[in-house]
């Protein structure tokens, strides 16, 4: 039986899909059997970032009102062959998503695969909570500013309460996915601290992700940042994620306060 | 319509406890109504939304004064959702229904009601309420412990007693308690005390950010907060009608 993660955050903008792509390629590159699901019907982004937007012949709606089997939908990423791909339609909207239907997909899903990586859509309506309902691991994606940290601790509330684990009595097992994090504007005192944010949520840290051109290219490309540019910082950070994900406990340095080559190597990056 | 109603689907029927606000009027109901309307004035919309029972228990009215109050509380925009501790007599087709939280009121007979009483506590739904079949007057005040961060959007309501929440309030986030309030972390978000009357509640918290406090309605913003007093230990008490707050140690 595969886990069933949802990468969530409340707030738009903040980097669900790209942490979706870049921690769904990185499971899978260690010969895990991975499928990255997109949630957001109506407004999917997770195929452009896959690199798959040519190839969607079917989608999640398709699966759901049964014009389509689960695998004629599923996309085989041409990188890493442990990676699929369950596409969002993008001409519905998220009124086509029906708990029985979500629930049918997932239950398949989780029979075929390790792990089951769910993009949610922004906001807290029904795309939201369908896409957190049948997860065993959340990860909440914070970027160190005061709206997304209140619109994630909204997210961990609903996290408590809205999904099946909770319904049951058991605790959802949460990390915090910090990202987009500035070393230069954190040293100005621009930024939220990573102390605070941690206070604020008092869920466990799973990585920090440093604000970084290599994942704006590695976008655009149409490619996880972990499988463009494997040595990248932020793909470093994703890898170490992934590695704090499957229980190993790694050190977790804060971007830019090892002062010195990371300074300087953010200072021109920042600029 | 007659296709309808011969769809062999039963109607489901639940037992369930529920919280609600209870208003204890007391004579003469024009004093008391003034007080009322102070303190919504006070706090605008408090009795919103909020389901509210009237406990007229004790008190020597007939119907048409009864009605005369219901209606009263009407036009205030307070609805009243059940009559609690009233005589049969008062009460008519055209008020709210008696409610008797599970204990005999004052002319039933006890007999009456001990019966179905003691047969449907088996159920889980209600056994919370027939729990105290006689008010004990020496019972302690009941409070709960949250042991967990109260998180932006959720609401806490507990207007019996005291709340204590071991962690964090977030921003956005509300506590309302009959008593007082201990928050054992930050308090960022809205904590209101003593709101069923009760001037003495405190509210104690480790960090003060909050973004309203209020004891017995009357309340306090942040931006009329001492700053010196911001992400201080302290604690917030009513003097008369002015909230006080304090550094604790």
């Amino acid at each position: 039986m595969g886990k069933v993660i949802v990468v969530t955050s409340g707030k738009g903008g903040v980097g669900k899909t790209t942490s979706t792509a870049a921690l769904g390629a990185a499971l899978a590159q260690n010969g895990d059997k991975v499928v990255v699901v997109d949630f957001d019907v109506g407004l999917r982004n997770l195929d452009l970032v896959m690199g798959a937007e040519r190839r969607v012949v079917y989608d999640f709606v398709n699966v759901i009102q049964g014009e389509a089997k689960l695998p004629q939908a599923l996309i085989r990423d041409k990188r890493v062959e442990t990676l699929y791909l369950l596409p969002a339609s993008q001409t519905r909207d998220k009124d086509n998503l029906t708990p029985e239907g979500v629930e049918k997909v997932m239950a398949s899903l989780k029979k075929a695969f390790d792990w089951v990586v769910c993009d949610s859509p922004a906001g807290i309506e029904r795309g939201a909570t369908l896409a957190m309902r049948h997860a065993d691991v959340a990860i909440v994606v914070t970027n160190p500013e005061v709206s997304s940290v209140r619109d994630s601790d909204r997210i961990i509330g609903l996290l408590d309460s809205k999904t099946l684990k909770a319904e049951k009595g058991e605790r959802m097992e949460k990390h915090l996915l910090l990202t987009r994090y500035d070393p230069a504007r954190a040293e100005r005192g621009d930024m939220l601290k990573v102390d605070d944010v941690l206070e604020i949520l008092s869920i466990p840290l799973l990585g920090i992700i440093p604000e970084s051109m290599d994942v704006l290219r590695a976008s655009n490309i149409g490619s996880p940042v972990t499988l463009a540019n494997g040595d990248s910082t932020p793909a470093r950070a994703y890898f170490d994620a992934v590695r704090r994900l499957k229980g190993e406990d790694l050190p977790l340095v804060v971007p830019g306060e090892k002062r010195g080559f990371f300074g300087k190597f953010f200072g021109r990056k920042a600029a | 319509m007659t296709d309808m109603l011969t769809k062999p689907r039963p109607i489901r029927l639940k037992g369930r406890s529920f919280l609600a606000l209870a208003l204890s009027p007391e004579l003469p109901f024009e004093d008391w109504l003034a007080r009322l309307d102070d303190l919504a004035a006070r706090s605008a919309g408090f009795f919103l939304r909020r389901p509210v029972v009237l406990d007229v228990e004790g008190l020597d009215i007939d119907k048409t004064e009864l009605r005369g109050l219901v209606d009263q509380l009407k036009t205030r925009n307070v609805r009243i959702m059940g009559i609690e501790g009233a005589r049969p007599s008062l009460l008519g087709s055209d008020l709210p229904p008696a409610m008797s939280d599970g204990r005999p009121a004052s002319d039933f007979p006890a007999s009456d009601f001990e019966a179905p009483a003691a047969g449907e506590s088996a159920k889980p739904g209600i056994a919370a309420s027939n729990a105290s079949p006689e008010p004990l007057p020496s019972a302690a005040k009941p409070s709960i412990i949250i042991t967990e961060p109260v998180r932006s959007g959720q609401s806490l309501f507990f207007p019996e007693g005291d709340v204590t929440v071991v962690g964090s309030v977030a921003s956005g986030a509300e506590i309302v308690a009959g008593g007082s309030i201990h928050v054992y972390g930050t308090l960022r978000g809205r904590a209101m005390a003593g709101t069923t009357g009760n001037p003495g509640a405190r509210i104690f918290c480790s960090r003060l950010e909050a973004e309203l406090i209020a004891i017995d309605g009357f309340y306090k913003t942040a931006e009329d907060m001492e700053p010196d007093l911001r992400g201080k230990t302290v604690q917030i008490w009513l003097e008369g009608e002015t909230i006080r707050t304090g550094a604790l140690a």
